[in-house]
């Protein structure tokens, strides 16, 4: 018995040591002093600054973290007013047409949206740049919002919205200062995955970015297709570097969200006893 | 107050609303009226006669989805006991979080680390070169796409699989155990139909970005390997012929429909029967 988990510990580390031995692989040569990724040739800094020389890629991160920040805001706004509409709806039928609909973009396939974007800006007559990837990543962040946010709407209680109401509370109100501040630890997880969406796409952005802009992925792809060139592997081990903090910081907050949602149900109960 | 409760819904749709239709549905209703018509406009079915009549669009369809099937089984293997193991450790939240970790990292940066890894002087060759085997190009084959697409994948079926075992109840295989079956029998007559919504889930989850990936196998298949997706990319940015493109983006979701209807958890009409 305790042989066979003993098996299993083993099969368990090769499945690990295989999920990030690539990982590892690119961080290690990005401190080659070598130019290629094999043979160590001794450690060296030069590909992080042959990094922050290049001010193309420079301008490029810029843009990228421009477009997830932007995207994610944008679609943090109108995902939360799609999650607050799907949730008034009364009727069974409309709420699943909805969440259906919702869901489209977030079962499809990458090129698919990629496509169909192309045709829906081309028909519109619409520049591609900036705006349509900035466009775009809003568009395929939005249902992710929603997502995030209805399950927080579902638990909100009740009541709450009630004695607002009864207080004398207008719509804006009772929406800011009621229901806003309840449903904002799913506001924030949305908006953190719409980020890290914005962050990673590829297929997407490649349709719909033209000629004179680039994100980072798009720019990596088109630098792996020449070749391997040891300043990527430092722009990835400072990607990794980001990656990891935003999963820290997500778990910081989720986890505050949680010890905060013990606290408020705590304080929550007796105030809608006394009701 | 009802009056108040309708201006604050249309606020709400207003935004929303109008997301819906630019982005969900005019795209989806442009791609197949694209894929209906010619150049000048005109209503046809040639572009689907040609599809179906084509030798090479049908081998490179059938192509496609053997690979995804392929990923897919592979991925499968790996994920199952991955997956039944990590749901046995104590600290298993801590596992499934280093499972997840890798799915935050650019998917472009991965790839480009199998190129560093499997180029003719890269690590693998060398690697092998101790044991006296030739260098050989494991880049761009039909063997590297699968890898490459396969490591990839792997999370995404690990997550789901993870879930659902973790939501059985433990006393069952107890139970099960106390009624003579053995360790494998209890595996596979418990524990493996109990998981069957995760298994159909990662399934889903891995089936259809497999059928549509493109950007792997150009930098890894070295165009070998052509799937519905880099068919699509190839006639929309390459050779621009949009109408065929988009016939064969209605084909990549239909099949799309037809994986999910297959892999749909059935326990609700299970429940009304």
């Amino acid at each position: 018995m305790s042989r066979k988990f003993q098996w299993g510990n083993i099969y368990l580390g090769i499945v690990f040591v295989l999920l990030y031995l690539p990982i590892l692989f690119l961080i290690v040569y990005s401190f080659n002093a070598g130019d290629v990724m094999q043979g160590w040739a001794g450690f060296s800094l030069k590909h992080y600054n042959e990094l922050f020389s290049d001010t193309r890629i420079l301008e490029i991160v810029v843009s990228t973290f421009l477009i997830a920040l932007l995207s994610s805001l944008l679609a943090s706004i109108i995902g939360t007013a799609g999650a607050l509409y799907i949730y008034n709806l009364k009727h069974t039928v409309i709420k699943n047409v909805f969440l259906s609909l919702n869901n489209i973009l977030l079962v499809s396939p990458d090129v698919i949206i990629g496509a169909s974007f192309l045709i829906l800006f081309t028909v519109m007559g619409f520049a591609l740049g900036f705006t349509s990837v900035l466009l775009s990543h809003i568009a395929f962040s939005i249902p992710i919002v929603v997502l995030m946010v209805l399950p927080r709407l579902q638990e909100m209680n009740q009541s709450l919205v009630a004695a607002a109401k009864d207080l004398g509370a207008n719509n804006w109100q009772m929406l800011s200062r009621v229901i806003l501040p309840v449903i904002s630890p799913g506001i924030l997880a949305g908006f953190f995955m719409a980020f890290t969406y914005s962050l990673d796409d590829f297929a997407v952005t490649f349709f719909v970015t033209g000629n004179g802009f680039t994100t980072l992925s798009v720019e990596i792809y088109s630098r792996a297709r020449q070749g391997v060139s040891l300043e990527i592997n430092a722009l990835s081990t400072m990607m990794f570097a980001v990656s990891l903090l935003l999963v820290l910081f997500y778990y910081v907050i989720s986890t505050r969200a949680v010890k905060n949602k013990k606290r408020s149900t705590r304080l929550v109960l007796p105030a809608s006893e006394g009701l | 107050m009802p009056k108040s409760k309708q201006q604050r819904q249309l606020f709400y749709l207003m935004p929303y609303g109008l997301w819906l239709i630019l982005f969900v549905v005019a795209p989806l209703v442009l791609l197949l009226f694209q894929s209906l018509t010619t150049q000048d406009g005109h209503f046809t079915l040639h572009n689907y006669a040609l599809y179906f009549s084509s030798g090479t669009y049908l081998l490179m369809t059938f192509n496609s989805v053997w690979y995804a099937f392929l990923i897919t089984i592979i991925t499968l293997l790996i994920s199952y006991p991955t997956a039944y193991l990590l749901n046995q450790l104590k600290q298993k939240q801590f596992w499934l979080l280093l499972v997840i970790l890798p799915t935050w990292i650019n998917l472009l940066l991965k790839t480009y680390a199998f190129i560093g890894l499997l180029s003719k002087t890269g690590t693998v060759n060398n690697f092998m070169s101790l044991f006296g085997i030739v260098p050989q190009q494991l880049l761009f084959s039909n063997w590297s796409f699968l890898l490459v697409a396969s490591y990839i994948e792997i999370p995404f079926m690990i997550l789901p699989i993870f879930n659902s075992l973790a939501e059985i109840n433990p006393r069952l295989e107890q139970a099960s155990r106390d009624l003579g079956a053995n360790r494998w029998q209890t595996l596979r007559r418990v524990i493996m139909p109990l998981s069957m919504p995760g298994i159909k889930a990662g399934i889903q989850a891995v089936f259809i970005p497999s059928l549509s990936l493109f950007m792997i196998t150009r930098l890894i298949g070295g165009n070998r390997v052509i799937t519905l997706g880099t068919a699509i990319e190839e006639h929309f940015l390459v050779t621009q012929n949009w109408h065929l493109g988009s016939t064969i983006g209605v084909i990549l979701i239909v099949a799309m429909v037809i994986t999910m209807i297959f892999t749909r958890d059935r326990k609700n009409s299970r429940k009304r029967g």
